[in-house]
């Protein structure tokens, strides 16, 4: 493999051609923000959190997708990258329903983190507040429609990890939705292998195990019988 | 040096940030010794007074009430601080929102009809009620904010921070851990 010299943030890196300028930075110890990428599925560019600025290039380019090229000179964190980046925040929370108070995934979300990493406090734009379901047919997992940002990650590991092509993308624009198979019920899939990848994979509370959303913790007692009756009734039913 | 004048209101939230508020603890002492606290769900006072300095609003535009209110404190204080997530985004009383814009029927109905045991009917009454807005708002939203203080509710720490800095006369900056939705 040949490499290209390069240079991200005044900082002169190597990289293996065909290597992205994420990869690039990533190996140097530059820390980019990233939203849609996840190591192990190939980048789609999608969440738009990665851009940089590329001297000689008046477009910002997502990080994630593009490749090193010799001698190209990299911006990763400037006032203008920062405002964008917040920009992009702030649309995704106005165009669904990010209730953080009342989400699985409130403190373990990847939104909330780069949101107050960029020193997000309120959102400027208009919130939308679109009606979406949550389908919740399937045996062991969720979806909210209501926090998914689009990222399709879950898309991705579905396919090209676990090889299932369960999971895809419908319709368009700030319509796009996530579907199950050929749009029907996630528990009806017979593809679906029940293998919850896409569920690691999300970054919000979009996707999620049954079992742990407000009022659906169900007790099981059976450890605390099986002693109480070994105890008592000198029973031992495993 | 003169006493600032702080006010804290109540719109459409559960109270949850002035429960908070009050879990100020010790730091409730230190203010008492360096501001007025001229309006507050907390003290019995009827009017929102003129000339405030910082004004706390807890909660989201719910109803006409809440509406005629904001536009009072608004005129009436130089600085406003959305407090807490139903200020800053809307909230849990938002998510009427997404039942489309018949949505304060709807809820009326569900609420005061659908789920009654006895007596089911709408409250419509003029003056006992405040009538709902067609759509529930984040403060900043209906007018201009100077400072946000997120959270469900904003820990009393949070709250501290910020109104620490807001008293030096400091636009007051929140990081890390004290900037946190939910």
């Amino acid at each position: 493999m040949s490499a290209r010299t390069l240079t991200i943030d005044g900082k002169q890196i190597s990289a293996e051609k065909g290597a992205s300028v994420l990869q690039a930075a990533t190996e140097a110890g530059i820390k980019i923000p990233t939203l849609c990428h996840l190591e192990g599925v190939y980048d789609v560019g999608a969440c738009r959190l990665c851009l940089v600025e590329v001297k000689g290039i008046n477009k910002l380019l997502p990080a994630c997708t593009t490749r090193v090229a010799e001698g190209i000179e990299v911006t990763t964190n400037s006032e203008r990258l920062n405002k964008y980046r917040r920009m992009t925040l702030e649309l995704l929370f106005a165009e669904r329903n990010h209730v953080c108070a009342v989400c699985v995934a409130n403190g373990h979300c990847e939104l909330q983190s780069l949101a107050y990493g960029l020193g997000l406090d309120h959102v400027r734009y208009d919130y939308i507040f679109p009606r979406w379901e949550v389908d919740d047919t399937h045996r062991l997992f969720g979806m909210d429609h209501n926090r998914c940002i689009l990222c399709t990650r879950c898309v991705r590991s579905c396919w090209h990890i676990e090889g299932a092509g369960t999971k895809n993308v419908a319709g368009r624009g700030a319509k796009s939705k996530i579907i199950t198979d050929l749009n029907q019920k996630w528990g009806d899939s017979e593809s679906c292998t029940e293998c919850g990848k896409c569920v690691m994979s999300c970054p919000t509370g979009a996707l999620f195990k049954k079992g742990s959303a407000v009022g659906e913790s169900e007790r099981d007692r059976t450890k605390l019988e099986f002693i109480v009756n070994a105890r008592e009734k000198k029973q031992w039913n495993a | 040096m003169e006493r600032l004048k702080i006010a804290t209101v109540w719109l459409g939230g559960c109270a949850g940030c002035h429960m908070s508020f009050l879990d100020l603890d010790e730091f409730l002492i230190e203010l008492a010794g360096k501001v007025d606290v001229v309006y507050s769900p907390i003290a019995d006072v009827k009017e929102f007074p003129e000339g405030v300095d910082v004004c706390l609003i807890e909660g989201a535009v719910c109803n006409v009430d809440n509406l005629e209110l904001l536009h009072k404190i608004r005129a009436r204080s130089k600085v406003l601080v959305s407090f807490g997530d139903c200020a800053v985004t809307g909230n849990v009383p938002a998510m009427r929102n997404q039942f489309g814009i018949d949505n304060a029927d709807n809820v009326l109905q569900r609420a005061y009809v659908d789920n009654a045991q006895f007596n089911p009917v709408k409250p419509t009454t003029d003056g006992i009620v405040p009538a709902l807005l067609e759509k529930v708002q984040p403060v900043h939203e209906v007018v201009h904010v100077e400072f946000y203080l997120p959270g469900c509710p904003p820990p009393a720490d949070r709250i501290k921070a910020l109104m620490v800095q807001v008293l030096e006369g400091k636009t007051p900056k929140l990081e890390g851990a004290q900037l946190k939705f939910g």
